[in-house]
């Protein structure tokens, strides 16, 4: 330890509320005009609210050192499965901050943001080529958010036929915000195997539970096993026999794109996260958007607002062509139109083919992963495998090592660890998704990494994975602590 | 192809030592009759400059707020953005980090969100705040949401001075819960009855300030009737710079505060993304939605954070969750925490103050021209004012005239004719001298 628990580029950095000088600022203002009457209605604030006062080089420090204690793509390989950890390209950061896309006001007249309504609709198009669904609602702003737009759109379908169903089905590999969602909009879960055919739902089981109560079945497809459904148009028909809809759920459709459109599997709905596939930024947990593309027989039912073609061009509309029966709003304003011109960059830069080469790379890639790591440690399901390759913690079967100490003494060795513990239908899950823009290098250097613990971890040396990680800003954290006396803020001491 | 770093050699090696004939046939779970057999009718791949050539005109056909006297508001603010902001979010262990799953090495963005719950919680007043929401109008549908679990109750009562975005989210939202919506009629001139509507059935009554309209309200009166009536007051604030110089709503008795902080942490951006605030009273804290970062310590006994509380959280709970929130708006809450730190109490106070008298200058002035009159006796930076003509149609003169004039309200309420004449004007500290100057001699002329 250095005498200030600094070491070198690693640098201890106190909280804003430390640095505190009153009356200090990063900004200048002018002075405000001589006193006017105000128009407060005695409703002005008494007292301090507490605000730090820090200075321009302060505050640039502040976050400059806070930054180098994040990993981040850029830093180096990520493979968390499930989350599409790819590149940010920097070529859509430029093209957001183009003042014609990010210095425009929401509520401008339809004829000063015919540029952006564009965007809109240029990204519209790309999502329903995509996908060979028919319409697309863009306003929802995360993969969960348009969990929700799509369970409401079939809630509201539901209920225009007068048919009051109240079960969703959601296989027990799915993503946590699916039966979430299903909860949220009012319906009753029930949780369908997925072991069936290896890490697959079976669709007799489904069949099984297919009912004249169901509202909708919820799929991840490829499903987080980093498996293909292979039944999927079966379970398709299936779903719609029982009176049912079938829901999608696109966070991996990073696997897809180019060689399938979901429209051919017969689904009615499915969101796509801009900010996995289309490569916008994750930003240390958002923000993202999540466009939910519809069939048909949900279109009419698709939320608030309209983007419409007209005689003096594009504009919002808040009421839809005729027989359009929206379920409401989901958010304020017109959708996460920042993350709109990303994505719309990035499907600009890579064009059909390009998209169609990353999902093959990102197959390939994973199934590198899963060649060069099968002898070391145990995959869950025989290959091939799509995106992402799933391992279980056999192979850590009395060592006295689990997956977690696993993953922290990778982060000694410079590697961001995959998901751990999902999906919840292996024990001790590994979920790695390298993304298509790992090089070969990058793969080998992971692979030998993870070789090398694995060969430690049989070999006896338990202990100093327990220790670990030992490198990092901070070694383990004491979690259980933090949960039972919570310490959400600062507060002024003495 | 630039982002793809894997070269045909590569490809081939790999196939290789996976023992699979070609990439095809990794692809050989998904029946045949579901695959594409001809590439999609799509633009091949593209270089930097024609994709910039192809956005760069679509961003030139619209009319930038930056090179109009711009009166915009409705929910959305044009402040000036200090540069060192956006230099500091594209630092890329801030971009392109995911959520902090793996505490150890994301003390940065965890750092910096227990920042920003404590600046959240700082000017509304609150106890606590969480991590961030997707917006204003879903983080108020949260807020409602979590007053019906908290008191167990199913109504759900929705100020008329509530932004319409915010109303209509709450209720789509809601409404799929079981609730009841009661949302009161718009209302400019501020004359709802909130407080003899509630009763023990109420979960919570949403209010906003500075209202839709403009209008500030004391909610005290309000607050001690819910809390008498066991309902909680849910406030909702669209323009967070006017808690720099108002009365924070947790000291008129909040029980959830809910707000968007868009406008201090922008651009604009057409409206999104932008980061909702949530604030609430300790005692809730174990049914509220999002995310949320708690101090600990590691393993050498030094100060750090976790994310904390999960068990409230779809990961964990799932059905039971609390919400289905995944991805918040983690960016979006740095640039609003860079941007709050930048300013501190002196300048966060001080531009407050600059908005507020920008904008009784303006109304003083616009209350002279014929046939305008200011509605609301109380504002921060944003007032809604009657003309003797649709606002629609003023604005779209005053716009073929170069300058954005405000918001018509008719653009939320179609159904409310008698709110055709009704304009919000928002006044910042973007707005000069000229600027105001422009507004009063073209509206002077539209209206003559």
């Amino acid at each position: 330890m250095t005498t200030t628990g600094n070491r070198a580029l690693m640098l201890e950095e106190p909280l804003l509320f430390e640095q505190d000088a009153p009356g200090r600022s990063g900004v200048d203002l002018p002075e405000p005009e001589d006193p006017v009457a105000d128009r407060l209605g005695g409703l002005r604030r008494k007292g301090r609210i507490g605000l730090p006062g820090l200075s321009e080089p302060q505050v640039v420090r502040h976050y400059t050192r806070l930054s180098q204690k994040n990993y981040g793509i850029d830093s180096g390989i990520y493979p968390l499965g499930s989350c599409t950890m790819k590149h940010n390209p920097r070529l859509n950061e430029k093209m957001a901050r183009l003042p014609g896309f990010a210095d425009i006001h929401p509520f401008q007249p339809a004829a000063t943001v015919q540029g952006a309504l564009a965007v809109m609709d240029e990204l519209a198009n790309w999502l329903k080529a995509l996908t060979g669904m028919p319409a697309v609602a863009l306003s929802p702003a995360a993969g969960a958010h348009g969990e929700l737009c799509g369970l409401m759109a079939i809630r509201a379908a539901l209920e225009h036929r007068g048919d009051a169903r109240r079960t969703v089905l959601v296989p027990e590999s799915a993503h946590g915000t699916n039966p979430a969602t299903a909860a949220l909009c009012g319906y009753a879960v029930q949780s369908i195997p997925a072991n069936g055919d290896g890490g697959r739902v079976s669709v007799a089981a489904l069949r099984e539970r297919l009912g004249g109560d169901v509202a909708a079945v919820m799929l991840t497809n490829p499903n987080t096993c980093g498996l293909f459904e292979s039944d999927i148009v079966e379970i398709a028909q299936a779903v719609h026999e029982a009176g049912a809809f079938f829901y999608l759920d696109g966070a991996n459709f990073n696997a897809l794109v180019g060689r399938v459109r979901v429209a051919d599997l017969g689904v009615d709905a499915m969101h796509i996260n801009l900010h996995k596939t289309f490569s916008t930024p994750h930003g240390g947990g958002g923000p993202g958007a999540g466009p939910v593309v519809f069939s048909d027989t949900l279109a009419p039912f698709a939320p608030l607002p309209f983007l419409v073609h007209g005689p003096e061009g594009l504009r919002l509309a808040e009421t839809g062509p005729a027989g359009a029966m929206p379920f409401g709003r989901l958010k304020g304003f017109h959708g996460q139109f920042g993350v709109f011109v990303r994505a719309l960059a990035y499907m600009l830069s890579m064009g059909g083919d390009g998209l169609l080469q990353a999902s093959s790379d990102a197959v390939l890639n994973a199934n590198y992963l899963l060649a060069r790591l099968k002898d070391d440690l145990t995959p869950a399901f025989p290959g091939p495998c799509m995106h992402e390759v799933l391992f279980d913690d056999r192979f850590l079967k009395d060592t006295g090592v689990t997956t977690l100490d696993l993953a922290k003494a990778m982060i000694d060795e410079g590697l961001h660890p995959m998901t751990m513990y999902f999906p919840l239908v292996v024990h001790g899950a590994l979920l790695m998704e390298p993304t298509e823009t790992e090089s070969l290098a990058s793969l080998d250097q992971f692979v030998a990494t993870v070789k090398a613990l694995a060969a430690r971890a049989r070999a006896g040396e338990a202990a100093s994975f327990h220790e670990s990680p030992t490198l990092s800003p901070r070694r383990r954290l004491d979690e259980t602590a933090a949960a039972r006396t919570p310490v959400l803020r600062w507060r002024e001491t003495g | 192809m630039r982002y793809l770093p894997l070269t045909a050699d590569d490809r081939a090696a790999m196939l290789d030592a996976i023992g699979a004939p070609s990439v095809e046939a990794l692809f050989a779970d998904i029946p045949a009759a579901a695959r594409l057999t001809a590439p999609l009718d799509l633009p091949p791949h593209q270089g930097e400059m024609a994709v910039e050539r192809h956005l760069t005109a679509l961003a030139m056909k619209n009319l930038s707020a930056g090179c109009a006297p711009c009166f915009l508001g409705a929910g959305a603010y044009r402040h000036h953005l200090p540069a060192a902001v956006d230099h500091l979010i594209q630092r890329g262990e801030f971009l392109t980090s995911y959520t902090p799953y793996q505490p150890e090495i994301s003390q940065g963005t965890l750092q910096s969100l227990f920042e920003f719950q404590t600046q959240v919680a700082l000017i509304t007043g609150m106890e606590v705040a969480n991590a961030s929401m997707y917006d204003g109008a879903t983080a108020c549908a949260e807020a409602a949401a979590m007053a019906c679990r908290v008191t167990r109750r199913r109504r759900v009562l929705l100020s008329g001075g509530l932004h319409p975005h915010y109303r209509a989210v709450t209720a789509t939202w809601v409404r799929h819960t079981g609730a009841e919506v009661e949302a009161l009629a718009p209302d400019p001139i501020n004359i709802e009855d909130l407080i003899g509507r509630v009763d023990d059935e109420t979960a919570c009554v949403v209010v906003q300030t500075p209202g839709f309209f403009g209008h500030l309200g004391d909610w005290s009166a309000l607050a001690g009737v819910c809390h008498a009536a066991g309902a909680l007051l849910v406030v909702a604030v669209t323009e967070p710079l006017s808690l720099g110089l108002l009365t924070a709503p947790g000291a008129m008795g909040a029980d959830i505060v809910v707000g968007e902080g868009l406008s201090l942490a922008g651009p604009l951006s057409f409206g999104g993304p932008g980061v909702g605030l949530f604030a609430t009273r300790d005692r809730f804290v174990r049914q509220m939605p999002g995310r949320l970062v708690g101090q600990t310590v590691d393993a050498d006994g030094r100060r750090g954070w976790v994310l904390t509380l999960a068990t409230r959280e779809q990961h964990i709970r799932r059905e039971k969750a609390t919400s289905n929130i995944c991805t918040n708006a983690g960016l979006v809450a740095l640039a609003f925490s860079i941007h709050m730190a930048l300013l501190g109490e002196a300048g966060f106070t001080r531009l407050a103050e600059l908005n507020h008298t920008a904008a009784v200058a303006l109304a003083a002035r616009l209350a002279q021209i014929r046939g305008v009159r200011v509605v609301p006796s109380t504002w921060f930076n944003e007032f809604a004012v009657t003309l003797p003509r649709p606002a629609a149609e003023v604005v779209d003169a005053l716009a073929a005239r170069g300058i954005l004039g405000g918001v018509p309200v008719s653009r939320f309420y179609p159904e409310y004719p008698e709110l055709e004449p009704v304009l919000l004007i928002a006044v910042t500290e973007t707005v000069s001298a000229d600027d105001m100057d422009s507004l009063v001699r073209a509206l002077t002329e539209v209206l003559a």
